[in-house]
Parts: structure tokens; C-alpha cells; sequence
């Protein structure tokens, strides 16, 4: 593939992380030729490159920094807290490529006129934390970062904040608030987003690692030819995080829109196909809380308006692939089990249904199940995501509830039939 | 705002009128329209938290559920709270909280009267389709000695950790865990010990949180109410008082707009359990054996008799009435005038204020206090003295609409809340004051050099730039220690009368109804109505008969003179002063001397342990009538229960005692003395029947009337306790009181003499210097004393009497923290264990007044002389 690499070019380097390779391939030009543009041209690029964020609402990057409320503070907050299962693209990048994340957050910190910005790198990266931190301190030295930065008039500073543990802290506002040093409860929204009052009251944007990766490219090589990438609104590359029964598990920065879920898995440079050459029984596109697809969805493109419209997303771009030999009742629970762990305990639907639906796929799955399970679980879905659509509405104050139904209200009707062999057998047939 | 601001909403399909910034809660309230919700308060923020407020809202991608209780009003707003989406999403709340509560509503004390019982009963699905095992947890488990959590029942509305955190400002309790694993919780061994404990019991929408003295103690359906008045201390926080066959069972805060806005302290939240004390007494005694009443008034009228024949009326003195209801004070102010032909009448116990500076300064009200640009805290530790005026006040400040200016002799509760504290050395702050308020050029820049009353002048500069800076300033004033004099706290009202005109003062007193007393004239130089005797006298003889010549003794005097020996008859009137007068000696030989001490009591204090005669009488919850607190807000108390043995009302036993010497007060009900009290009286003028029964169910008023408007309110009992009340009527016709519409009836009289204004010219006060050797005396007072009030309630901890200084005066006598040391003041000498504390200033020491006696301590009384402006101390080590 002649995909050019925007994220993960310096990969192949053993010292990748250090500001020595960096500069060496090219590092910090991008934010010396930022400096010297004006603010508002800056936006402008990244407006004409239709970046869409990362992090797995996809929304317009440009846009986004459009949104912020005039003020004299602002703040840029780095979302590095990825913790969903299946989901491992940022963890790369904050580990192997530090200081690209680092630039990009610098150019996006000018381009929106934040003198404070701040990277929440999740608490279990222990190499990320020390990588990102050697390049904060190796970027202060450089001049890169601090006062008047490469003698531009702009002063930067940059913040590296370890996450305590909590895979809500994920979600924006609840990030925000663990950055205030408070429990990490999601904040209400609306009638405020963090673009008009956000850290610390102040208007804030929180952007994804990889979507700041993408800074430096954006910048060198200009909006245009980032947008030339891709097709419709899905430009440029994209990291996608690919796992489960594949034979070449990992991380693979490919073109959007350009090639489909099948390539993916089954292109020799990439997924190099299904384990033992198995047939594919269901996909999750986009992370463990986006809707799953069946095997006749494998040729939808990696579009990320082309899997919205087939009723999921492409959300953190993770794809985890389970073939024929999965039990589609435990691998729905395991993804439920894991909302329930996570889940803040600051709703009612939430953190009471969450337990609840835990408990009854448990049930089901050790053979202990009712017929009218499953009409209970889909009204108990129903009750944290009314309708049980995609996108979803919701009961709740963030999206964690309603991530429970994408696995198992999806899950019961794609594979009803599983649930009832598990139910009528008194257990689980793959066991 | 003005009506411009508002806007029209629709609310299922009908238009009302909103204003902007409120929130869709509040609106469907005021439109009558019922949205159900646990999490929501209406005097804290909300949260959004348990989502059972949930309603269909528009918005720029139609019609979407959102919390009402969070999202404020949009102009032409479309909401719906009762579509199929709605009532669904009602349901599967409701069923998510009850998945894992427990069904023990039978034995739960919040069964009957519980929110989530109600709430699921209307909104909730008929049955649960759980199945699975409920979460467990140890049940209850003790976050105090008062306040007990069962975390099975919690709903995680995060009410009680809000308010201790965002209203009392004492984060003891918080969430720990999180999911469903999410627990209320203490912080290791450290207890919930806040002052305000017991209002989470009350505002908990379930049964997790419960008090101690009302667990197992009644049902809901058993309990009758009444509201009232509590007299706790002189706040006057409006409250429900219920009971149960005839015994009081428990007290819920009332949310009163203008005065506590629901809350209540624990000491006035519990205080039924002091009618129910050992030390209550029940049955007249003399001499300690127990007589009838008839014997024991005939006694008292014997002892009075031979004291009119012999040594004069002037030999004859009432001590106290500040306990009493306004009714009940008036009565016992005319006995004394028109029957005893005294004026040696005092409800303060020389631990109050001048009654010029209580009833002639003008005045400003909570509300105004909160609303001030600056508010200027002169004294005490309002925490411990008024611990609801605390809560507004520091709400106010959280709120950005009042800065506070504490003058302290040491660090307060007011303290981390304030805009600028400055420390003086106790008994200076009317030096303090007065280089703030005399205008002049700047103190640091006048070259004098020299701290005021300890205080730096850069710093006196700054609060000066405050002060001055300010559109409008509050003093709150008080007494800061019972071991200087209540000259001090004249003489500071004298600098800000005489230097800011404008300034206003809420004086802060801490007995219940120390401002009704004084009103009713039970003070030595106050007939009823705040008018002084010379100007009054005349208009008084016209309505009773006689009134006696000239200015009476105050407490201090009377007890000087009994101490002396030559007083015939002292009448403590619920009055202890060997307890609450200053000089504890005094008082105490005073009651040895001789005279014929009367307690009229409910309780056996320490002086009616000294008295001759001992009547009981009822006390709160016992007696109806009047109160009146420190903003001069009359409210109405309620009789709920019956008195135990043979308590008399304080105003029956002025009568019998009248009756007895041949004398007739006319009073043949408390109704009696009220219709004569607003007939003669002329700042009760306005106060008719009709006033009175609706102020059984309001705020109460402040006197006089000018146009004042009694705002009845509607209280549902069954509702949630201290929530429901908020609903304000609108005034109906006929109840509004109106100056021009409704004369003052005094008008009609020839003249009517003026009510005192305070009138004291400031002057210096002979303080004397603080010598290199002594340490000056602080004895402040403290919510949980040894007073009768919190004396049953069990498990609070009350400050003992540790004398506490700074270790800089301590190294300096050579002794360390723990050692006993000799304690010399003018009152005497003693030993005492001294302690460091380094947040009392140096050469300080402190005594808490008035506490529990520590194991071989002195107490603070012990110290205090008689008649002095401040007590200097001389620590020598043993």
C-alpha cells in the first residue's frame, strides 16, 4: 500500500521516542512553520484538512476550535486516557512517538491561543507516562516549550497528568474534572460544553493523541493534501486498532474510505485473515462500545459516515474481529461486565443497570438463563438508551450507559438463537 | 429583573411565563405541574444525578430527555412530562433504585413518609423484575454518636454529602467506590461531627440516613405537628415540633425564607430531649421538700410582703425572663413594676449586651446581613453563638453577594470564609474599631507606628480601604468573651454610630428570646415597648396603676448588693447565673447570702440547686405565645404537649404571685396578655388576633409594623419534611398589615413617649495594659455548653474547661503541654492543666464559658471578676 505514513513514520526506529531521531526526521519543523503563520491560519489548515477527530465521536477538528468561546483563558486538554478494551492505537503513539504528540499538541495550543495545555495520559501506561514526560522535558530544553517558544512571542506551558484509574476519566468532562482533582463524574451537557465552560470553568478544547499526531503532517504538508487523502468527510489516514481472531493482530495506519472491514482483515499486509482460516461471525467496529456488524457487513468501507449509516461507528477505531468458534453470549457479557467495572456510579440507569444487566448475561452464560431474560434485557436497555438506536438517546448523563446495548441488546438480536441454545441447554455450548 | 426579562415556555401544551435562568424544575413547580426527583434540592445546587426529573425537552435536535432539575429555561421551550418516553424512562428509574434497596419499609423509620415509597407508588412499575441477589452491606453503620447510615438503602442522590459539603462547609462525609459499589462514607476514624448532622437525615430521600434519638422511636401516621419557633439559641429557626401521645418525638427544620431556610443546628434539632431529662423538675419545692403550690407561692408572697414592709421593693429583684415567651415576660414585668414596685428587673445575666446597643441600634435583618456589600463581624464565634446565621452568611459568600470583615480576639469559624480577619487582643477591639471607622489619614502612614489592640497597622489600613471602598456596611456585633466587659461592645457601636451614620447592626445575643424580654421590658431601665422609664413611666401608670420611680439594678447590681447581704427577695426567672453570669463567685455567694432565692425553673441548674424555693415550670413544647430573636422577629411558638407534673406557665405563676400579694394583672390566658399587649403596647401595635393565627403558620414578623405583610405558607406534612414548605401563597386580601390602611392604635393617645435609640457617646475605656507577666483572659462560648438544652444529648462532644495558650507563653513559664500550673486572677487563684494551642494568639489564654468541669480544671467563671473590663490571667508553673 502507497498510503503515506502521517502518524507513523518514524515507527521503524528504535529511538523513535527520543528528540535526537525527532529532529533528525524532520521534528519540530511543523510547529516552526505554524509559529510563523498566524493563529487564525493555522485553523484554517486544519479546517481545510476536515480532520475528524479520533477519539471515537469523530467530530471536525476545525469546527471544534471554532466553537470556543472568546476569553482570554483557554485551555488545550490531550485525551490520552485510552482504556477501552480492543482499543491500543494511542498507546503506540504515546509510547513511540512522543514528541510528534507533543508538537501537534504545541501547534494546536497556538492555533487556538492556549498558553496551558495539558496531557492526561492514562495511569497504566507506566513506559507512556515516562516517554511523554522525557519528551516534555527534552522539548522545554529544545525551546520548543515555555516562554517565547522558538523566539516566536508565543509562550506555551505543557502539563503531564497521570490518570487515576477510571476508564470514565475517557469521556471528556469526567477527564476535566479528574484534572480539577475531583472524582471523575462526567459533567452534565447540555446546556454547557467544555468549548464554553470547561477546565476549570475556562473555555476548553480536549482533543485525542492521535488526533494531535496528525498536527505535525497537517501543518508540513497542508490542509489540502491531507483532505486529498480519503473520500466524503473521512479524509486523511487513520490508525486503525485491529484485534482478536486475525492472524497478524496490531495497529495499521491506512487511507479512509479507501479500503473496507474484509481488507482490513483479510489483506496480507494487515489482518493476514481469520485464525485457522475460520469464518467470520461478527465484527465490532469501532471499540467495545460501538453496535456490532454481521459477516455481511464486511464490505462497507472504513468510512466513518458509511458506518454511521449502517447503524454503528467507526468510533476509536478499533476493530476486533470474532470468528464462528466465539460464544456471541459470553463475548457480549465480558464487554458488559467491563461497562458495569467501569461504570462512575453517578446516574441511576447507569450504575444500577449496568449491575444489573451484568448479572443477567452472567446468568445466562452459566446456563442459569430465563426465556424472559431477553426480553428483560432489552427493556433494561431500553431504559438506559431509549429506543435502543444508534446513535443512541439516553437516560443518562454520558455515553457510558448506552455503550452497554451496543453488545448485548445488538448481540440478542443478531444472535437470538445463541442466547436460547444457552438457555434451553441449561449452558454454554462453546464451553 | 424586570417582566421584560421574562419569556413565555410551554409546559405540556399550556403557556406559562418563566424568567431566565431558572431551571425547568422550578418552573413546572411554580405552574403546578409535578415532576418527580430524589437528588434535587432547592437550596443546593443540583446535580442531575438521579434522573428521575427526567421530561421531554426541545432543543436544536428536537425533542430530547433531559434532567428538569439542570437545564435551565430557553425562551418558547417545549417541555413534556407526561409522554409515553417520559413516563417510561419514570419507571425504569424507579425500578433501577429499587433493584437493589431493600424491602425493609416495615421496619424503616422513614416508612410512611418516604419519598421513594411515594414516588413509586405513583411512578413506579408495580413489581420488580430483579432476580438476581441484592447488594449487601453492614447495616447501619455510625457516621457520629447522633447520625447512623445504612448504605443498603442509600440511592446515591448525593443530598447529604452536598449539603455537608456545599451548605455546612464540613466535607466529613463523601462517595467512596464507584458503579454500584458506591458508598456514603466517612474518612477513616473521623466522625461526621458537623453542628449540622441532622439536617441530612432530614433531607435523605430514603431511610439510609437516621438519627439516634428518633430511630424506633415513632411511626410517620402517629405523629401530630405543630410549627414553632425554636429557642435553641436567639436565631429564632422556624421548625415543626411532633409528637406522639403526648411526648415530643422528634423536630424537622422548616424552610423559612427569611431565617433558616430549612436547616437547623443539632443542638435545636434535638433539644426535646432536655423536656425529657433527668434534671426536670416537676413539683414546687421549699426548702427542697417537695410542698404544693399553694404553700410555695404563699412562701414567696410572705417572703415578698415582709421585704415591701421592711427593707423596700428595692430590696427585691428578678433575675432572667429571656427564656420566657414575650407573653409570659410582659407579664412578669408588670407583676414586678405595678405589684412589687420594683424596677430591679434583668433578663440578661451580665453575659448580654447594653440593651441600647440590643434594641436601639439600627437594625438590619438576616436577609439584609447576607445582602450587604460588607459585613463587619465584630465578637464572637457566630458558628458557636448562631449557627444558622453562620450557614447564610457563609452562603451569602459563596455567592459572591457579601464579603465578610472579622474582628477577632483569635481564628473563628469565619475565619477561611472571610475577606480579611484581624486578631486584636481581647478586650480591644473598640480601639480596633475605632482606627477603622474615624476617618483621617491612613494609620500606617500617620507615623504613630504603634499596633492597635495587637493588630499591625498595615493591617487596620486594608480593612480600612474595605470598609471605605464598600456602598454599605452590616455590623454584627456580640460579645466576643465573658471575661471582658459588654462596655466594649457600646463602645464599638458608639465609634460606627458616631463615624458612619449609615451603617446598620444585627446584634447577635444568645439566650432565645433576649430581644422579646428586653421588648417587654425586663430590663432596669426598659418599660415595654423599648422605652426608657423616664420617658415612658407616665404613659405606663395611665394603663397599670403604678409604676416604679427611676432606673433598677441590673444582674451584676442585684447580685452585688445580694452578695452584700441586703436583698430581701431574688426571683431567678429560668435563670441560672451561677452558671452564666461571669464572675461565677459572685453569683454564687450571692445566692448563698441569705436572701430568699425563687427559681421559677423547668430544669434543676446549679442556682436552683442554691434556692429556697424551687417552681416548676413548663418549657418548650409545653407553652404557646411569642418569641422574638435577634433580628426583632416576632414569631409564634406552639403548645404541643402537656407540661409534666405540676409545671406551671411562667405567666400563670405571675399571676398566682400577683393574686397572692393582692394584686390583679388581669390575665386570665396568655390570649389575655397578647390582646393587652397590642392595645397598650405601641411597638406591638398591629399584632391583632387575626396577625397572630397566621403567623402560627409564616415567618414571623419584624417589629414594628410598618406595611409588613404576613405571607401565609402552605406546609404539607406528608411531603418531604422541609421541602414542601416552600411554596409561598400569594398574600390574600385582609391579611396584610398596612400602615396607612390600619393606624397604629398609640396614635390615637395623647402621646405616645418614643422608643430608645441608642444614644451612647463614645469615650475611652481604661483597659488596662497587658503587663509582661499575664495573659489575658478568653472565655468564649460554645454551642454545646453545660446549658440544660444539650445536657441529654448524649455522644456530642462538648468542649471541657481546658485552659489552652500559645506555647510561646507557656515555654516562657517554663512548663510544658499537660502540666498543671497556678491560675491567678482577681477572682482568686487556682490550679489548672494547661494545654498549647497555637491558634490562639500569644499572651492569650483561653477558657471555654461555661462547659462540662474537666477533671481537676478550673472554669472559666472561676477566674472572672466582677465588674471589671477585662480579666488578666498570671500562669506560675508548679
Amino acid at each position: 500500500m502507497s498510503t503515506p505514513k502521517m502518524v507513523t513514520s518514524r515507527l521503524g526506529f528504535e529511538d523513535s521516542f527520543t528528540i535526537d531521531r525527532y529532529v533528525k526526521t524532520g521534528g519540530y519543523q511543523a510547529l516552526r512553520k505554524a509559529l510563523k503563520m498566524t493563529p487564525e491560519e493555522v485553523c484554517a489548515e486544519v479546517t481545510t484538512s476536515n480532520l475528524l477527530g479520533r477519539g471515537g465521536a469523530g467530530f471536525e477538528t476545525g469546527r471544534k476550535w471554532s466553537m470556543l468561546r472568546a476569553n482570554p483563558v483557554r485551555y488545550l486538554v490531550v485525551n490520552g486516557d485510552e482504556s477501552e478494551p480492543a482499543t491500543f492505537k494511542d498507546r503506540m503513539l504515546i509510547e513511540r512517538d512522543p514528541h510528534q504528540l507533543v508538537e501537534g499538541t504545541l501547534i494546536s495550543a497556538y492555533a487556538i491561543q492556549a498558553t496551558q495545555a495539558f496531557i492526561f495520559i492514562r495511569g497504566e501506561f507506566a513506559l507512556g507516562l515516562e516517554r511523554v514526560l522525557g519528551a516534555v522535558n527534552e522539548a522545554y530544553e529544545y525551546g520548543a516549550i515555555g516562554p517565547d517558544i522558538f523566539g516566536s512571542g508565543f509562550s506555551v506551558d505543557l502539563v503531564v497528568h497521570p490518570g487515576a484509574g477510571a476508564y470514565i476519566c475517557g469521556e471528556e468532562t469526567a477527564l476535566l474534572e479528574s484534572l480539577e482533582g475531583k472524582r471523575g463524574y462526567p459533567r452534565i451537557k447540555p446546556p454547557f460544553f467544555p468549548a464554553v465552560i470547561g477546565l476549570y470553568g475556562e473555555p476548553t478544547v480536549v482533543n485525542n493523541v492521535e488526533t494531535m499526531s496528525n498536527m505535525p503532517w497537517i501543518i508540513s504538508n497542508g490542509g489540502a493534501a491531507f483532505a486529498a487523502l480519503g473520500a466524503g468527510r473521512s479524509t486523511g489516514t487513520r490508525l486503525f486498532a485491529l484485534s482478536g481472531h486475525v492472524k497478524q493482530p496490531g495497529n495499521y495506519e491506512i487511507e479512509m474510505a479507501k479500503s473496507t472491514f474484509r481488507d482490513l482483515i483479510y489483506n496480507p499486509d494487515l489482518g493476514g485473515g481469520v485464525r485457522r482460516d475460520n469464518k467470520v461471525k461478527a465484527i465490532i467496529p469501532g471499540g467495545a462500545s460501538a453496535p456490532w456488524f454481521g459477516p455481511d457487513q464486511l464490505d462497507l468501507h472504513l468510512d466513518q459516515d458509511e458506518v454511521a449509516k449502517a447503524g454503528s461507528m467507526l468510533g476509536s477505531g478499533s476493530v476486533v474481529v470474532m470468528d464462528e468458534e466465539t460464544c456471541m453470549v459470553r463475548a457480549a457479557w465480558r464487554i458488559a461486565r467491563f461497562f458495569h467495572r467501569e461504570s462512575c456510579g453517578q446516574c441511576t440507569p447507569c450504575r444500577e443497570g449496568s449491575g444489573w444487566i451484568d448479572k443477567i448475561m452472567r446468568r445466562i452464560e452459566d446456563g442459569y438463563g430465563r426465556e424472559e431474560d431477553l426480553d428483560l434485557l432489552m427493556d433494561a436497555c431500553d431504559n438506559i438508551a431509549p429506543g435502543v438506536t444508534w446513535p443512541p438517546q439516553q437516560t443518562t448523563i454520558c455515553v457510558l450507559g448506552p455503550s452497554i446495548p451496543s453488545s448485548v441488546a445488538w448481540s440478542i438480536r443478531m444472535f437470538r438463537d445463541e442466547y436460547l441454545i444457552h438457555i434451553k441447554e441449561g449452558g454454554c455450548p462453546f464451553s | 429583573m424586570t417582566d421584560d426579562d421574562k419569556f413565555l415556555i410551554k409546559i405540556d401544551g399550556a403557556d406559562y411565563e418563566a424568567s431566565p435562568g431558572e431551571l425547568i424544575i422550578e418552573a413546572c413547580d411554580k405552574a403546578g405541574v409535578h415532576v418527580p426527583r430524589f437528588c434535587y434540592h432547592p437550596r443546593m445546587k443540583p446535580v442531575g444525578m438521579c434522573r428521575m426529573c427526567l421530561v421531554e425537552v426541545s432543543g436544536p435536535r428536537g425533542m430530547s430527555l433531559q434532567p428538569s432539575c439542570y437545564m435551565p429555561v430557553q425562551p418558547d421551550m417545549e417541555i413534556v412530562t407526561e409522554s409515553d418516553k417520559v413516563k417510561k424512562a419514570q419507571d425504569g428509574v424507579l425500578e433501577f433504585l429499587l433493584i437493589n434497596h431493600p424491602l425493609d419499609c416495615p421496619v424503616c423509620d422513614k416508612g410512611g413518609e418516604c419519598p421513594l415509597q411515594d414516588q413509586t407508588l405513583t411512578y413506579g412499575p408495580g413489581e420488580s423484575r430483579f432476580v438476581e441477589a441484592k447488594r449487601h452491606w453492614a447495616k447501619p453503620i455510625a457516621l457520629s454518636e447522633l447520625i447512623l447510615l445504612d448504605r443498603e438503602r442509600c440511592i446515591q442522590c448525593a443530598r447529604c454529602t452536598r449539603f455537608a459539603e456545599e451548605v455546612a462547609g464540613d466535607p466529613m462525609i463523601d462517595f467512596m467506590a464507584r458503579g454500584d459499589s458506591t458508598e456514603v462514607n466517612i474518612f477513616d476514624d473521623n466522625k461526621f461531627t458537623s453542628y449540622f448532622s441532622g439536617n441530612t437525615v432530614q433531607i435523605c430521600p430514603v431511610g439510609a440516613l437516621t438519627a439516634t434519638p428518633y430511630r424506633f422511636a415513632s411511626r410517620p401516621w402517629d405523629l401530630e405537628q405543630a410549627e414553632s419557633t425554636c429557642v435553641g439559641c436567639a436565631t429564632g429557626c422556624r421548625m415543626v415540633i411532633q409528637s406522639s401521645q403526648d411526648k415530643l418525638i422528634r423536630y424537622l427544620g422548616i424552610d423559612s425564607d427569611p431565617v433558616n431556610q430549612s436547616w437547623l443546628c443539632d443542638k435545636g434539632r434535638f433539644g426535646y430531649l432536655a423536656n425529657y431529662a433527668e434534671s426536670r423538675v416537676v413539683t414546687p419545692q421549699v426548702d427542697h421538700q417537695e410542698v404544693s403550690w399553694k404553700v410555695a407561692v404563699d412562701h414567696v408572697a410572705r417572703a415578698i410582703k415582709e421585704a415591701l414592709a421592711t427593707t423596700g421593693p428595692e430590696s427585691i429583684g428578678i433575675i432572667g425572663g429571656s427564656r420566657l415567651p414575650n407573653e409570659d415576660a410582659y407579664a412578669w414585668s408588670k407583676l414586678a413594676r405595678s405589684v412589687f414596685g420594683t424596677n430591679n428587673v434583668d433578663a440578661q445575666l451580665g453575659d448580654g449586651l447594653d440593651p441600647e446597643v440590643i434594641v436601639g441600634l439600627p437594625k438590619a435583618t438576616i436577609d439584609e446581613t447576607c445582602a450587604s456589600p460588607l459585613v463587619v463581624l465584630v465578637g464572637p464565634d457566630i458558628k458557636e453563638e448562631s449557627p444558622i446565621l453562620f450557614l447564610r452568611l457563609k452562603g451569602a459568600i459563596d455567592r459572591g453577594t457579601t464579603r465578610v470583615l472579622e474582628i477577632s480576639p483569635n481564628p473563628t469559624s469565619m475565619t477561611k470564609y472571610s475577606a480579611m480577619s484581624l486578631f486584636h487582643r481581647p478586650g480591644e477591639a473598640h480601639l480596633v474599631v475605632n482606627s477603622l471607622v474615624t476617618p483621617g489619614p491612613t494609620k500606617a502612614g500617620s507615623g504613630a507606628g504603634l499596633p492597635v489592640g495587637g493588630v499591625e497597622l498595615a493591617d487596620i489600613d486594608r480593612a480600612r480601604a474595605l470598609i471605605e471602598d464598600s456602598p454599605g456596611v452590616v455590623f454584627v456585633l456580640g460579645r466576643a468573651s465573658m471575661a471582658d466587659s459588654a462596655q466594649i461592645v457600646t463602645q464599638c457601636a458608639s465609634k460606627v454610630r458616631e463615624n458612619l451614620p449609615g451603617a446598620r447592626f444585627l446584634t447577635v445575643v444568645r439566650r432565645a428570646n433576649t430581644h422579646g424580654a428586653l421588648d417587654c421590658g425586663l430590663s432596669p431601665n426598659l418599660l415595654p415597648g423599648r422605652m426608657t422609664i423616664d420617658d415612658a413611666r407616665g404613659y405606663y401608670e395611665g394603663h397599670w396603676g403604678q409604676v416604679a420611680q427611676g432606673p433598677g439594678m441590673s444582674t451584676g447590681e442585684m447580685l452585688a448588693r445580694a452578695a452584700a447581704g441586703s436583698m430581701a427577695v431574688l426571683i431567678l426567672l429560668g435563670a441560672d447565673p451561677v452558671s452564666d453570669f461571669p464572675s461565677r463567685s459572685l453569683a454564687k455567694k450571692a445566692l448563698e447570702s441569705g436572701a430568699l432565692v425563687v427559681s421559677v425553673t423547668s430544669h434543676l441548674d446549679e442556682s436552683a440547686k442554691l434556692a429556697g424555693v424551687i417552681l416548676p415550670t413548663t418549657t418548650f413544647g409545653e407553652k404557646g405565645g411569642t418569641t422574638t430573636n435577634f433580628e426583632g422577629r416576632v414569631s409564634s411558638l406552639s403548645r404541643k404537649v402537656t407540661g409534666p407534673g405540676q409545671a406551671f406557665d411562667d405567666w400563670t405563676v405571675a399571676v398566682l404571685l400577683a393574686k397572692e400579694l393582692g394584686g390583679d394583672l388581669g390575665f386570665s390566658s396568655q390570649q389575655d396578655i397578647s390582646e393587652e399587649m397590642e392595645r397598650v403596647v405601641p411597638l406591638y401595635s398591629n399584632l391583632k388576633p387575626h396577625i397572630w393565627t397566621s403567623l402560627a403558620q409564616s415567618d414571623g414578623v419584624v417589629i414594628p409594623l410598618y406595611g409588613d405583610r404576613v405571607v401565609p405558607r402552605w406546609f404539607d406534612p406528608i411531603a418531604t419534611p422541609g421541602i414542601a414548605s416552600l411554596v409561598h401563597h400569594p398574600l390574600r386580601p385582609g391579611t396584610g398589615v398596612d400602615k396607612e390602611s390600619d393606624p397604629v392604635r398609640g396614635e390615637s393617645l395623647p402621646q405616645v413617649p418614643a422608643r430608645v435609640e441608642f444614644s451612647e457617646v463614645s469615650r475611652e475605656l481604661s483597659i488596662p495594659t497587658l503587663d509582661a507577666y499575664s495573659l489575658r483572659l478568653m472565655a468564649p462560648k460554645v454551642l454545646y455548653d453545660r446549658g440544660v438544652l444539650t445536657e441529654p444529648l448524649s455522644g456530642v462532644e462538648r468542649p471541657g474547661s481546658v485552659l489552652r495558650v500559645n506555647h510561646y507563653d507557656l515555654d516562657r513559664i517554663g512548663a510544658m503541654s499537660g502540666d498543671r500550673v497556678r491560675v491567678v486572677s482577681s477572682a482568686g487563684a487556682h490550679e489548672a492543666q494547661v494545654e498549647v494551642d497555637d491558634s490562639i494568639s500569644k499572651g492569650t489564654a483561653l477558657v471555654a464559658f461555661n462547659v462540662p468541669r474537666s477533671e481537676g480544671q478550673v472554669l472559666a467563671g472561676d477566674l472572672i471578676g466582677y465588674g471589671e473590663l477585662v480579666t488578666d490571667v498570671r500562669l506560675e508553673a508548679l
